[in-house]
């Protein structure tokens, strides 16, 4: 298709570009406005970051959801990758079906779903077991780690495929066994998908709200909690100020991330490719 | 000679492989839905957990209690139905609007060069990375009766009073929109950049125009992307609670804030027990209907 | 064919009875063969053919349905591939993408836990044996593909395996660079004197490469024996059509004595005569004339000879420099190949849709039953 001189295609595409970024901009412009008033530029200020940085019940969640989210991100990626190698190498078994259906149903399963039902699975624990004794961060770490483990085995999985699996043969037939080769051949090569799946699982567990707020307990708001009881009731400019601060860091730290995924995917798709 | 050792040559680290994540998505998956039916036919007591015990002993007699009441009580009530009936209604229309924006957007970026489709892809999907609740927050600043919209409109002179654009249905769309369409499009474009462009370029040959091209051959061959994608947004939307909360008015009646408000508001963990069976029953269906093209993937 | 006639018949592998389906699908079907020590042995096949499934089924990748595999006095049909004193060469190399050319090497090495001197004489030696000195701390993506192929080999050879397999060596390479590696490859491993199986649809590369060759059809080993044996005395029409051309007549025996047997196709003018007889039993008066398309000879004249002569005329004309193929339609309409070396510049040739004769002697055809 030479020379479309208008394409719907793309018209629309630039379009919901707009559409999903006008938002966002408008958002950081406004976090930097002196006024309150989303109707009013007061001018250009950076006060409301100085009191976002003074409150520390937000600063303290701020950390306690990045220390969450590393934790999280961590156990969903180990226990992603274990199910990706059971999901692709080993191809029949029994009850495949529940495992697979257990792997795919929390990317769409509601999130309060998924919350009542990881908070009673805890009572219920803690009545029968004794533990949790509280809910809090543990808890919130758990359900985390459930959800995102979906995510990082999709992404995995998908790499995991595509991967020649003569160079896991070959080690084999050199003397290494299963773990070996998994350790020092396909851990390497996988290794890009085993990163963004990191980052995909951080973001999320950073962002969630619903599940938190379900599975918490005394002392444990993560940042989400914090920022979803300030924005019930309405805007406020360090939230904007605190938005801004999150969409930047994020975008630079996708962005970044994007581009050594890409230097390091094309250099491994160099070194595979055998024709 | 059979080898029916060959049994015995599977080394152990299969197993111990296969048990881990299995096993965690045994307990913190699977089982909760059996605590939650357990609760949703129990009855909601001054305790804590608010609930009554499904067993208990009464003179040495083992008593097993209990009670479809909370089924009863959200089947007959006409509020709770029209919430599952206006959840289901309101992520259908969403997800079709999803579609129609993303699928000419998931084409524009296949169709590209082939080195910028990953910065195009980039762009999309950039925005689902930074925070939800962010995102829909932003709206409310620009929605809102003092917000971004009115405040325009009415320097413009166009409008003398704000047009009440927040805590409407309207709103909703918008937020869900907004939120759920890179999820739309990555699955899209997935399946879209696969195509063979060959096939194309016969159907041309042989006489068919761009709008036939487009209907005939693409569509038909992008179905497995369609259903990803609108499944990925349908069955998450339906049970969706931030947005409407945040940009929903009172008429806004889904069943993820309802069951949110049974439980957390009136401490009625029964109910929202209740409420939450009857949303995966409903919802198994389009789950399943996932998983399926979720595994066709995995298994070309 | 390898310099290596000298098969020492010392058996070093027996395959015994391997059987493998999967499924309904029986993908090797109950196949025996021996393995000598030092020859260089050819699974040669079509896809399908079940001899990729046997060579992983050796390799240790897949497990026989039925069957045993011994070395010597040991079976070791269950053993997991990294405990079985054999390495592979892949089709694809299967090169280790993050790992240098010399670490490519040295990683079977490593798990052998051999002490880290011994690893690097070790890789030396290899690197000198492939010519691949100069490229030792190289990647493997920065390689072509024939030097892709020499670090394959070595890394397969570093360990001194008892048996190599080779898995189409050739495929990945293009034409020019196979003939001359064909020959590179059966030199090295001559040198280091390891047996070795390998398996390839390609009949040139068996031909070339293999001192003994089993064709397989069907997951069954149709014929076995040397490059010779098997294209001059093929036992069926599948093995005789895999391997070069051949024409082929179906016939009736005429007579069948102990020195020699006339056959009559209806295709020929000039009877059959064979040099030898086959014992045909009373029921079996049908059998296949196979004659290669290099035994004939092309005349205008009538030959002389009262049998082993047809007449015919030039159908199509192939000309391929160092040869050309006649096709040569005779009476019924079959068309048959003939094959006439340019041994003059420039000669008289029959010419398209001239008569001829074409002609052949007593011994240059086989007999078959089917």
């Amino acid at each position: 298709m030479t020379g479309a001189r208008f394409s719907f295609s793309k018209f629309v595409f630039w379009l919901g570009i707009t559409f999903l970024y006008l938002p966002m901009i408008i958002l950081i412009i406004f976090s930097f406005n002196e006024s309150r008033l989303v109707t009013v530029w007061g001018g250009f200020s950076g006060k409301w970051y100085v009191e976002l940085f003074q409150d520390q019940q937000i600063m303290s969640a701020v950390l306690r959801s990045l220390e969450l989210a590393f934790y999280a991100s961590t156990a969903a990626v180990i226990l992603g990758t274990m199910a990706a190698v059971v999901l692709v190498r080993f191809t029949r078994f029994r009850t495949r079906t529940l495992f697979s259906g257990m792997i795919t149903a929390p990317l769409v399963m509601p999130d309060v779903i998924i919350g009542l039902s990881m908070l009673l699975l805890f009572v219920a624990m803690s009545q029968y077991l004794g533990w949790p004794q509280t809910r809090g961060m543990m808890t919130i770490w758990i359900a985390h780690t459930t959800l995102c483990m979906a995510y990082a085995t999709v992404v995995i999985t998908s790499r995991l495929t595509e991967m020649d699996r003569s160079l896991e043969e070959a080690a084999l037939d050199l003397g290494a066994s299963q773990l070996k080769a998994f350790m020092q051949i396909t851990l390497p090569i996988i290794a890009p998908a085993v990163v963004s799946a990191w980052l995909l699982s951080f973001t999320i567990s950073l962002d969630d709200v619903v599940i938190a707020s379900f599975v918490t307990g005394p002392g444990a708001t993560t940042l989400p909690i914090e920022v979803f009881s300030s924005v019930r009731l309405g805007v406020t400019p360090k939230i904007n100020a605190l938005a801004t601060l999150i969409i930047l860091t994020v975008s630079s730290v996708a962005v970044g991330s994007w581009f050594l995924t890409r230097r390091l995917n094309t250099r491994l798709s160099l070194q595979l490719a055998q024709k | 000679m059979k080898l029916a050792s060959i049994k015995k040559r599977l080394p152990s680290g299969r197993h111990w492989i296969l048990s881990g994540p299995y096993l965690w998505l045994l307990v913190f998956f699977f089982l909760p839905f059996v605590f939650v039916a357990k609760i949703s036919v129990a009855e909601a007591a001054l305790a804590i957990p608010p609930y009554s015990d499904m067993f208990d002993w009464l003179d040495g007699v083992l008593n097993i209690r209990l009670s479809f009441a909370n089924y009863q009580w959200v089947l007959d009530d006409p509020l709770y139905l029209y919430a599952y009936w206006n959840s289901i209604r309101m992520a259908f229309w969403s997800t079709l609007l999803c579609l129609m924006l993303g699928f000419p957007m998931a084409y524009a970026i296949a169709k590209a060069p082939k080195s910028i489709q990953p910065v195009l892809l980039l762009l999309v999907l950039l925005p689902s990375w930074t925070s939800f609740l962010i995102r829909v927050y932003a709206w409310m600043g620009i929605l809102k009766n003092n917000g971004l919209i009115n405040g325009v409109l009415m320097w413009l002179g166009v409008i003398d009073d704000p047009i009440q654009m927040i805590n409407t249905n309207f709103a909703v769309y918008i937020g869900i929109v907004y939120a759920y369409l890179p999820f739309m499009v990555l699955p899209l474009y997935a399946n879209l950049v696969k195509h063979d462009q060959s096939l194309l370029e016969a159907a041309s040959d042989l006489g068919a125009g761009k709008l036939t091209q487009l209907l005939r051959i693409t569509l038909p061959l992008s179905i497995n992307g369609i259903v990803a994608g609108s499944m990925l947004v349908f069955i998450p939307v339906v049970g969706e609670y931030v947005i409407p909360e945040l940009l929903g008015g009172t008429q806004t009646i889904m069943i993820g804030k309802v069951l949110w408000q049974e439980f957390f508001n009136n401490r009625d963990w029964p109910v929202a027990s209740a409420l939450a069976m009857i949303m995966v029953i409903i919802l198994i269906v389009p789950i399943t209907l996932f998983h399926r093209f979720q595994n066709k993937e995995i298994k070309p | 064919m390898s310099k290596h006639s000298r098969a020492q018949d010392e058996v070093l592998l027996s395959i015994k009875n391997i059987s493998k389906q999967f499924g309904e699908m029986t993908a090797v079907d109950d196949v025996s063969l021996e393995i000598r020590k030092g020859e260089i042995f050819a699974l040669l096949g079509a896809s399908g053919s079940g001899k990729s499934t046997l060579l992983r089924i050796l390799a240790g990748f897949d497990t026989p349905s039925s069957g045993k595999i011994l070395i010597g006095n040991d079976d070791i049909t269950l053993l997991p591939p990294n405990e079985r004193p054999f390495n592979m060469m892949f089709q694809s190399y299967a090169l280790f993408p993050h790992m240098s050319v010399e670490k490519n090497i040295a990683f079977g090495l490593k798990q052998d836990k051999m002490p880290k001197d011994q690893i690097a004489d070790r890789v030396s030696e290899m690197l000198r044996l492939v010519h691949m000195e100069k490229f030792a701390r190289r990647k493997p993506h920065l390689l072509s593909g024939g030097q892709r192929q020499r670090v394959a080999l070595a890394r397969s050879l570093a360990k001194h395996p008892k048996l190599l397999l080779l898995d189409e060596p050739m495929g990945a390479l293009d034409k020019k660079l196979r003939t001359e590696m064909q020959l590179e490859v059966v030199d090295i491993i001559e040198r280091v004197g390891v047996t070795c199986v390998m398996v390839t649809h390609d009949q040139e590369e068996a031909m070339t490469m293999a001192d003994r060759i089993a064709i397989m059809d069907e997951g069954f080993i149709q014929q076995l024996g040397s490059p010779v044996d098997v294209y001059e005395s093929p036992i069926n029409r599948m093995v005789a059509e895999f391997i070069g051309s051949v024409n082929i007549f179906n016939s009736e025996i005429i007579e069948d004595e102990e020195h020699y047997m006339t056959l009559r196709s209806a295709d020929l003018d000039g009877d059959i005569y064979v040099g030898r007889g086959v014992s045909s039993g009373i029921d079996e008066r049908q059998m296949l004339f196979a004659l290669r398309p290099e035994k004939t000879f092309l005349s205008i004249d009538k030959p002389e000879q009262s049998h082993n002569f047809t007449a015919g005329i030039v159908d199509d004309i192939a000309y391929l420099g160092g040869h050309t193929v006649y096709y040569v339609k005779l009476k019924t309409g079959k068309i048959i190949q003939c094959f006439l070396a340019n041994t003059e510049r420039r000669a008289e040739r029959p010419n398209f849709d001239q008569p001829v004769y074409v002609f052949w002697q007593d011994d240059a055809g086989m007999v078959m039953r089917s």
